[in-house]
């Protein structure tokens, strides 16, 4: 597989696949971990301790304090499973990972195929480590 | 990656602890997006300064507690307590200190408290080709387009990590390669545009690239000849507004483009979109959401922050005074000290006008009185003030806002 891990980490949880790209800023609530754009097809979803899959980000680079706080607060998905690369989803992560020791594993799959397989899994389990990266079907 | 001396010395911490988180969070984003190696960039703009979070103090708190200090000039954008969502924060002092404390921590890293979305028009400004690290959407636009200098959309965390390191990662707008033009937005019929006019032109010429272009770079052809700088300014800021735009071309304005091959490096590019008066007219209507003739409460001007030309082209309109509603006018405190040392801060209070420094009226609660529409003349304000404040907009030009502050209602000029 293509897959890189943008950030590194541990992270196991059911599967949550979003149909649109979400801005986790104006988006996403970090106090409540549920998407709060109204017109997001899955407005109202919580994200908390979830695998979540989407296809890229999108929207302001504020996004990335946004998922950042959510980590902190622990309302955030357990790890991302993209498709495309995001810096901003991923500067958030990372900045959570160094201020607070929380892992929110992202992972950008690159081949769609992949993407869509993986994201039609029930749970996953993610190991990304800067050698290897595992993603194993999970019960 | 390719690391250089310094940033390997950074990892390994010989620069500070700072320094070293700072540069792996650096190269983390450079893996991230793609980039290979890491470059110098002269100066950061960081727009770190509105509270999103804990986090967002979290972060600047641990830099300040490991001694951290930015290696490079490093100006900061508007601050108070929140930006995009005011309803979250109203009213809440504990919030307030946060925004206060976030303000001062990144002074403490070295920043120059600058709190201007315009760093351009500081003693700040980069020059054409420099490498720099920008946040905030419209300072963006105007490095790449009207400067030359070179940035990519930075943001949260990743712009004061660059200016902890003086480093950015090689790809993006860095890159000669990546700054042609991908399509042309053509104007037609906008010889005879005078000063007043331009002003509109170029926001609606800047709403429709964000629209039509997002992230792929314009070439804008058609512009007046009287285009002033603060006109392409309201034009990258209303195209940020719109769209994900980093960077335009204007021919025969902006350094990159003295003319369409240079612009597009000689490729032929498709014109995405055809402006003539007419659609210009219904692309600024559009921007209104009340008829003119409504009653008004204020007129908001500066955003982005007023430049010392713009305040030269409004004082004339002050002869009218007394207004019949307040006008407020945000700035820089470098351009306010200039207004006071010169008298025209005392001729600005006197005539009704409000300075706003520091920050800006459509991201914070100032303006007093919601229940009327605000006129302004910018196409950014105009964008986001009735989703962040929940009031209805006018849109005019300079010319028209002071027009309908003297009748106290929507008029033009």
């Amino acid at each position: 597989m293509s897959a890189r891990a943008l950030v590194h980490g541990h992270a196991s949880g059911g599967m949550l696949r979003l149909d649109e790209p979400l801005s986790f800023w104006g988006g996403f609530d970090s106090a409540t971990g549920k998407v709060i754009d109204r017109f997001h097809p899955q407005h109202g979803a919580c994200l908390t301790g979830l695998i979540v899959a989407m296809e890229r980000g999108r929207g302001s680079s504020s996004g990335a304090s946004v998922l950042a706080e959510a980590i902190r607060r622990g309302t955030a998905p357990a790890a991302l499973l993209l498709l495309d690369a995001d810096a901003i989803i991923a500067t958030g992560a990372l900045v959570a990972q160094m201020l607070y020791r929380i892992d929110c594993p992202v992972i950008a799959v690159g081949d769609r195929g992949d993407w869509q397989r993986l994201s039609t899994l029930l749970r996953l389990e993610i190991d990304a480590g800067p050698d290897a990266l595992r993603i194993t079907p999970s019960q | 990656m390719q690391l250089s001396r310094t940033d390997q010395e950074m990892l390994d911490g010989a620069h500070g602890a700072a320094a070293a988180d700072a540069v792996r969070l650096v190269l983390d984003f450079a893996r991230a997006v793609g980039a290979s190696r890491l470059i110098d960039c002269v100066c950061a703009h960081v727009d770190g300064c509105l509270y999103h979070g804990q986090a967002s103090l979290d972060f600047v708190e641990r830099f300040v507690s490991l001694g951290g200090r930015v290696k490079v000039p490093t100006t900061l954008n508007v601050g108070s307590v929140d930006l995009i969502h005011p309803d979250l924060f109203i009213g809440d002092p504990a919030l307030g200190s946060a925004g206060k404390r976030l303000m001062e921590a990144h002074v403490e890293l070295g920043c120059t408290p600058s709190f201007t979305c315009a760093p351009y028009q500081t003693l700040f400004r980069p020059r054409l080709g420099d490498q720099v690290a920008w946040a905030e959407s419209n300072a963006i636009v105007f490095a790449n387009s009207v400067i030359g200098a070179r940035t990519n959309r930075y943001g949260d965390f990743i712009d004061l990590a660059c200016a902890l390191t003086g480093r950015v990662p090689d790809y993006g707008l860095h890159r000669n390669e990546n700054r042609r033009a991908g399509a042309i937005l053509e104007l037609v019929g906008f010889e005879d545009a005078d000063a007043d006019q331009a002003g509109g032109i170029a926001v609606a010429a800047g709403l429709s690239l964000g629209r039509s272009c997002g992230e792929t770079i314009a070439a804008i052809t058609g512009l007046p000849a009287c285009t002033s700088e603060d006109d392409l300014k309201a034009l990258g800021a209303a195209a940020a507004s719109s769209g994900s735009v980093a960077m335009f071309h204007a021919v025969g304005l902006t350094p990159e483009a003295p003319d369409l091959a240079t612009a597009t490096g000689g490729k032929d590019v498709p014109v995405a979109t055809r402006l003539g008066p007419a659609e210009v007219s219904a692309i600024l209507a559009g921007l209104s959401t009340v008829p003119d003739g409504s009653a008004l409460t204020a007129v908001a001007l500066g955003t982005p922050h007023f430049s010392l030309a713009e305040f030269d082209r409004l004082m004339p309109f002050l002869d009218a005074a007394p207004f019949a509603v307040p006008i407020y006018v945000n700035t820089g405190r470098h351009a306010w000290e200039r207004l006071v040392a010169d008298g025209r801060a005392a001729r600005l209070e006197a005539a009704g006008v409000t300075v706003v420094v520091d920050t800006c009226t459509y991201v914070t609660a100032i303006l007093r009185e919601l229940s009327g529409a605000v006129m302004t003349n910018s196409g950014k304000w105009a964008y986001y003030a009735p989703g962040n404040l929940g009031v209805d907009v006018a849109f005019g030009t300079l010319a028209d806002t002071m027009v309908s502050a003297k009748a106290g209602r929507v008029v033009r000029a």
